[in-house]
């Protein structure tokens, strides 16, 4: 890595945006801020990418025959919505767009621990992305997005080499980025920041990147040997080489379900920060909504076999499986009912983010209760592998982690550019992507509990009515994800500043000028009172 | 990692002090060496699998490897464990040139463990005990000591690959430092190359009863 | 931190131990203690990476916070073996 990281003196008319011009000033930047806008245009080209195979889905499933894509295209359609979903959008979205821009920011730190290597992280993302978009250019991949053996390393004729690789090399990105955090957060607080004194946002960074840290080798190595297997004739999954496949499915869980709370927790994190503020009370329980977030972290790693149960799993690994996916719910309860407290008696004003903190909540909830009926075991006999996982999941990827991604981008929108988007606009398309999401995804817990498998191309007519309002309703979130667009883009040509603090926040993020300087702070904060100190006087800050 | 390379003179910009940095770089690498126990560890995992559903397979297999050799680059990496910590030891007292010294030894020490490796494969490729279509296995377990084979090869051919890695970083710093730029104030980057150059150290320490002990009674 | 400095001797008293411990290792492997064999070479191997990580690795004077952190690594790999291996010896 090059020397680059600049000395310059702070001018104070400039924020970090002016910091400098052109293309090589945002290549080569070592800035947390700048960093993250470069993964926000990264992961947004990638959102609109996976989104595109949604829509064919969606397109091909209007009716009962197969009459717009043959069966292996439907395969490579689904798979690549998933690959590029789950590995190039969801996991970075938070962490690596609002996680880098406010991580430093928001405990008082002039920067992350390793600049260059957060830079890095950023190249090595797009290395990882240009594979993915090598294999889908080449003719696409059809393993699903599990890669399970030995179709992946055997039977598949598509692009499983690209694509894993793609997989593989992200997974180190992630690292970066979590490794970052975790030693930020250790090492960088502002002088009086203390552990119990932190935003919630970076109690869930923090809980994510332990995630990140633990569960994403392993994956790696994972990803590594079916490589070698596809390539070279290792048997470790082989079963007609003397290996297990299902060893394979155990190893990929440990990571897989884990990337489930890598995805969820940051969006958590935001809807602490958005409810706290729009209802002008503390959060309710501060310390029990630390303490789940880190439970959350780690009871997400006893549980990964309940996405094996009727793999060939030992029936009595299934029932402790099952037994401890029940124990998750405990901790995610505790959030949502401390969610709900905290709107209790609040002044509730009815701004962008919350109405996206209101559609987390409420589809969170309903996510989470369909996954216990997922997580006992007689009842995921009957629905695994149907529309009812599809729905489950979507409740909690897109009802959950994107609802949460979208408030942030709502909520820091004016710290990250200094400029108000219009709220007429954003409140209708909140409105937009909720109907939107439930006439999708709704209609589908149905069509899973009535039989109706996932991955396949046709299906018998008495389930068109249901397909059918499912694909009017990703029409209309489609909608409702190009429209902010629009006018976040269109925001960008206001002139007028939003000034330092337009929501009347708390948090030091809300300290500094809109859009900061490069260095953040004019002068490192100190920090004295508790978070989140609204209604009362204002938080003490120096 | 040279996580902070342009702080020759004092630390970082971002850092409020050299101690700040120094503890923000030993952490980093901690946290790196925990993502390095769980990447080994699905390894070790099969391993463990594997060896139990084949015992008698992996035992026949183990026989092939040259205990010999596997027992002296066993000592050549506690040596070169020894010369880093040693080298080290020189940074943190701002001794320029045992630095130096202890630097190209080590690098020397685990070139000698690479060239000893390399030996050990060639012999397995002229024994056709490469996994894969070429390979041959006298006797009932031919199938499930090619288990044992796949398993030895990415094991052992990972940890030469973070090797490798950790040869190039020493050669970078060893650069550096001939051109004296860790002084007793600054020398991060020595401490968590010694660390990460520990921990491969570590993960043969255990490779070497798992693959050549298995059964040599 | 490693901040102070600490006597060469230390460093070459746990050299000679690893050594030792090489040659134990290679020693009782020639005798048969049955299914022991392996929990007596994971035990010396066991030893020798502690006293790398204390000794070399400067674990010992590190802050609990670097001991939590090695900690977290070793426990996570015991889950992963614990559930994983679980699964197959319950089949």
């Amino acid at each position: 890595m090059s020397n680059t990281v600049h000395h310059s003196v702070v001018d104070r008319e400039n924020d970090y945006i002016h910091a400098g011009y052109g293309l090589k000033s945002w290549l080569l930047t070592v800035d947390h801020k700048r960093i993250a806008i470069l993964y926000l245009i990264s992961i947004t080209i990638f959102f609109f990418v996976g989104g595109f195979f949604a829509f064919l889905l969606r397109l091909e499933l209007m009716t009962p025959a197969g009459d717009i894509v043959s069966a292996e295209t439907y395969n490579k359609l689904f798979t690549m919505h998933g690959v590029v979903m789950i590995f190039f959008f969801l996991i970075p979205s938070i962490p690596a767009v609002l996680g880098n821009f406010l991580v430093p920011l928001m405990i008082g730190a002039k920067d992350l621990a390793f600049p260059k290597l957060n830079l890095m992280s950023w190249y090595v993302y797009n290395i990882g992305g240009i594979f993915a978009l090598y294999a889908l250019v080449n003719g696409g991949v059809d393993t699903g997005w599990t890669f399970y053996t030995p179709y992946s390393s055997t039977y598949s004729l598509s692009n499983v080499v690209p694509v894993v690789i793609g997989a593989f090399i992200l997974g180190f990105s992630s690292i970066l980025t979590a490794l970052n955090f975790i030693v930020t957060i250790h090492k960088m607080r502002a002088p009086g920041l203390t552990w119990f004194k932190l935003p919630l946002f970076i109690w869930a960074s923090y809980a994510t990147s332990i995630i990140t840290v633990l569960a994403t080798p392993v994956i790696a190595i994972t990803l590594c040997l079916l490589l070698f297997e596809r390539l070279m004739g290792v048997g470790i999954f082989d079963p007609a080489l003397g290996g297990d496949p299902i060893l394979f499915q155990h190893l990929f869980w440990f990571y897989s379900h884990p990337a489930v709370y890598i995805m969820i927790i940051p969006s958590m994190g935001v809807i602490s920060e958005v409810v706290t503020c729009f209802a002008r009370k503390r959060i309710f329980g501060y310390k029990f909504m630390a303490y789940a977030i880190m439970a959350i972290a780690i009871f997400g790693f006893l549980v990964w076999g309940h996405h094996m149960f009727i793999s060939g799993q030992s029936v009595y690994a299934g029932f402790v499986f099952s037994a401890l996916s029940f124990m998750v719910a405990i901790p995610s309860a505790i959030k949502v009912f401390n969610w709900t407290a905290t709107l209790y008696k609040g002044h509730i004003e009815f701004r962008t983010p919350i109405l996206y903190a209101f559609g987390f909540i409420g589809l969170f909830t309903i996510g989470g209760l369909t996954g216990l009926f997922l997580a006992s075991l007689a009842t995921d006999v009957h629905l695994t592998d149907t529309y009812f996982v599809v729905a489950h999941f979507h409740y909690i990827m897109v009802g959950g982690a994107v609802m949460g991604y979208l408030g942030g981008i709502h909520f820091w929108w004016p710290k990250m550019t200094g400029r108000m988007y219009n709220e007429a606009w954003a409140k209708f398309s909140a409105l937009i992507l909720f109907v939107g999401f439930n006439l999708t995804f709704f209609p589908q817990f149905v069509l899973g509990y009535l039989g109706m498998p996932r991955r396949y191309y046709i299906y018998p007519d008495e389930f068109q009515v249901l397909n059918v309002l499912s694909t009017a309703g990703a029409t209309i979130l489609g909608l409702g994800y190009i429209i902010p667009m629009v006018y976040l883009l269109w925001s960008l040509r206001k002139e007028k500043n939003v000034g330092t603090n337009p929501w009347g926040a708390t948090g030091l993020e809300w300290t500094t000028q809109s859009p900061p300087i490069t260095h953040n702070f004019e002068k490192t904060p100190v920090v004295t009172g508790e978070p989140y100190v609204y209604q009362e006087e204002e938080k003490v800050v120096e | 990692m040279s996580n902070n390379s342009d702080s020759a003179v004092g630390h970082a910009h971002h850092f409020t002090d050299m101690d700040q940095q120094r503890e923000a770089s030993t952490l980093g690498m901690w946290t790196f060496l925990v993502t390095e126990i769980m990447f080994f560890g699905g390894l070790f995992v099969a391993y463990a699998l594997y060896r139990s559903m084949y015992p008698e397979a992996f035992a026949e297999a183990s026989l092939r490897l040259n205990l010999l050799l596997g027992a002296i680059n066993t000592g050549v990496l506690i040596c070169s464990s020894l010369t880093m910590v040693l080298a080290v030891r020189d940074a943190q007292s701002g001794k320029v040139k045992g630095l130096v010294r202890y630097l190209i030894a080590t690098i020397v020490l685990g070139s000698a463990f690479l060239v000893i490796k390399a030996f050990e494969y060639s012999h397995k490729i002229h024994e056709h005990l490469i996994p894969g279509s070429s390979f041959q296995f006298a006797g009932p377990f031919g199938q499930q000591a090619e288990m044992f084979f796949s398993l030895y090869f990415m094991m052992t051919g990972l940890h030469a690959i973070h090797m490798i890695i950790g040869i190039g970083v020493l050669s970078v710093l060893l650069y550096q430092a001939k051109r004296g730029r860790f002084t007793a104030e600054y020398y991060s980057p020595i401490d968590v190359a010694g660390l990460y150059w520990h921990f491969v150290d570590v993960v043969w320490i255990y490779l070497f009863p798992l693959l050549y002990l298995v059964s040599r009674h | 931190m490693s901040q102070h400095v600490i006597p060469q001797k230390v460093y070459y008293l746990v050299f000679v131990t690893l050594i030792l411990l090489t040659l134990v290792t290679v020693d009782v492997a020639f005798y048969n203690f049955g299914f022991l064999n392996i929990y007596i070479a994971m035990g010396i191997a066991t030893v020798k990476a502690t006293i790398v990580a204390l000794y070399f690795m400067h674990l010992r004077y590190n802050p609990r916070l670097t001991w939590l952190f090695a900690g977290a690594g070793i426990l996570w790999l015991f889950i992963m073996f614990v559930l994983t291996i679980a699964d197959y010896i319950t089949r």
